[in-house]
């Protein structure tokens, strides 16, 4: 079991430690919804260093990204961050990414925990085809931190005494803090105002702890991998390995935006133009319960009596007290306000389903 | 360190028994499982007259996590259930021997009650040494 380089300062901090994949990683230190409710209402840090990171270097960096992924760099300013599938051959998602441009020929790319080795792998099989071109697994040489919550931005001026208000949403600024080097990218996973920090890893420690001292009073609290799920999934966003796999295409989740056919070639190109073309049987759709149940990933979806599918995500909401969750379904039943059943332990318990996010930031 | 109540007997599934009369059993989840749940946000109890069998899943608690089954302590008819926690399920954190109770189950075997842990033997399990 691989361990972050924040391992004791989570033990440090009570977390309940779980396994996550490979990594040991923190459940929670306090309890789900408090620290939920810290994130909505102050801000939280997240240890994210079990995530995969990447460098793509060379002059053919450009057309290399374009080809592994869906959506299209070549819009992306330098200092700009892009969300986007990763597609095989056949259209199925390998992995969502971040891909952060610093210019044409160097990119940043970011992954999942659990796909650092497919992701990796994957990628240097296609790039055999671009010659020149440097991968470089990072993932353990610099690590990763979020910073999600609506008062972050005050967070790190108090922090670093500098503003980082300057970057709008999906860009990222370098910075050097004693000694360190410091990508500062103002992206998340919550739904709410946040920072997604890169540091050094001999250097994180230090900058953990800085953060959680410096803000305490305005209310920073560690946050764990528990609320960071029901965060994301209240904001609509997505889970690899839940509401999305190798077996599901972009076109049949909530991200077929990220899609872009105008686009000249890339991987998985012909069957989902050719999917788009014969319409998807299947879409994922957000849903809530009216009868009292919590929706588990796996558990049926039921219409009539038939089963039109399966959940991928459910939770309790701790921000709108209700229970929530994503459903693979047929296409034909994706109607907002549509009457679904839900089979929890051989019951049906009635849902609906919503528009997505089921929760908008007030701030 | 968790709370442990020696009027209390226990199972290795953490939950807790009371003869609440001759007949009559009282149980729920002990202080040490609602601490390793956290946030208990929804409750599934048994129906009235259900017969239960030791050992067996008795009714669900659910975290923000996930969902986890509770074992019958010893067989029997459930003869009452804690409406109250259906309502409130932060009943069983908060007050986890009193206000969160689960079940009154009328026993049918007697001898099964005996074999329950004892606070001694339940502090040994929930609490290995350092």
């Amino acid at each position: 079991m691989k361990k972050t380089p924040l391992y004791d300062s989570h033990l440090k901090y009570h977390a309940q430690m779980v396994s996550f994949h490979d990594y040991t990683m923190p459940l929670q230190y306090d309890t789900i919804i408090n620290e939920h409710l810290c994130v909505r209402r102050n801000a939280g840090l997240f240890d994210i260093s079990h995530m995969g990171r990447f460098e793509i270097k060379g002059n053919k960096a450009l057309p290399f990204v374009q080809n592994i992924i869906t959506n299209d760099a070549s819009k992306l300013d330098d200092g700009q961050v892009q969300y986007t599938p990763i597609c095989n051959d056949q259209g199925g998602i390998l992995d969502d990414i971040l891909v952060y441009k610093r210019n044409k020929d160097h990119f940043l790319l970011v992954g999942n925990c659990a796909n650092q080795e497919k992701d990796f792998s994957w990628f240097q099989k296609q790039a055999v085809a671009y010659q020149g071109l440097e991968i470089r697994d990072i993932t353990d040489t610099v690590s990763l931190i979020a910073l999600q919550g609506p008062l972050s931005s005050r967070m790190l001026e108090n922090t670093f005494n500098r503003s980082f208000d300057f970057l709008n949403r999906f860009y990222f600024t370098d910075f050097a803090w004693n000694g360190a080097r410091i990508i500062i990218s103002r992206t998340g996973y919550t739904g709410e105002d946040g920072f997604e920090i890169f540091v050094d890893v001999q250097h994180l420690i230090k900058l953990w702890d800085l953060l959680l001292d410096k803000n305490n009073q305005d209310g920073l609290r560690p946050a764990g991998l528990g609320a960071r799920d029901t965060l994301r999934l209240e904001a609509g966003l997505l889970l690899y390995g839940n509401d999305m796999d190798e077996t599901i295409t972009p076109l049949e989740t909530t991200i077929d935006w990220t899609v872009k056919f105008d686009k000249d070639t890339f991987l998985g190109k012909a069957p989902l133009l050719q999917q788009k073309e014969k319409g998807i049987i299947r879409k994922l759709t957000g849903f809530e319960m009216i009868d009292r149940g919590i929706p588990r990933s796996g558990y049926p979806v039921v219409k009539g009596s038939e089963v039109i599918g399966r959940v991928t995500s459910g939770s309790f909401s701790p921000s709108t007290q209700k229970n929530i969750g994503f459903c693979l379904i047929t296409a034909s039943s994706v109607r907002v306000g549509e009457e679904l059943y839900i089979q929890i332990r051989n019951t049906h318990y009635l849902a609906r389903v919503v528009k997505i996010p089921f929760y908008k930031s007030k701030h | 360190m968790s709370n442990i109540l020696n009027e209390l007997l226990y199972t290795k599934t953490h939950e807790w028994a009371k003869k609440i009369d001759q007949k009559v059993v009282a149980m729920g989840i002990t202080a040490h499982a609602q601490e390793q749940l956290r946030d208990i946000v929804f409750v599934e109890l048994p129906a009235l007259g259900k017969e239960l069998k030791a050992g067996a899943a008795c009714a669900v608690v659910e975290s923000v996590k996930a969902a986890y089954d509770i074992f019958a302590p010893v067989s029997g008819t459930v003869v009452k259930v804690n409406q109250k926690i259906q309502e409130k399920p932060q009943l069983v954190n908060e007050d986890p021997y009193g206000e969160g109770w689960f079940l009154h189950i009328e026993i049918s075997n007697p001898n099964e009650f005996g074999a329950l842990l004892s606070p001694a033997q339940y502090q040994a399990i929930s609490e290995p040494a350092p």
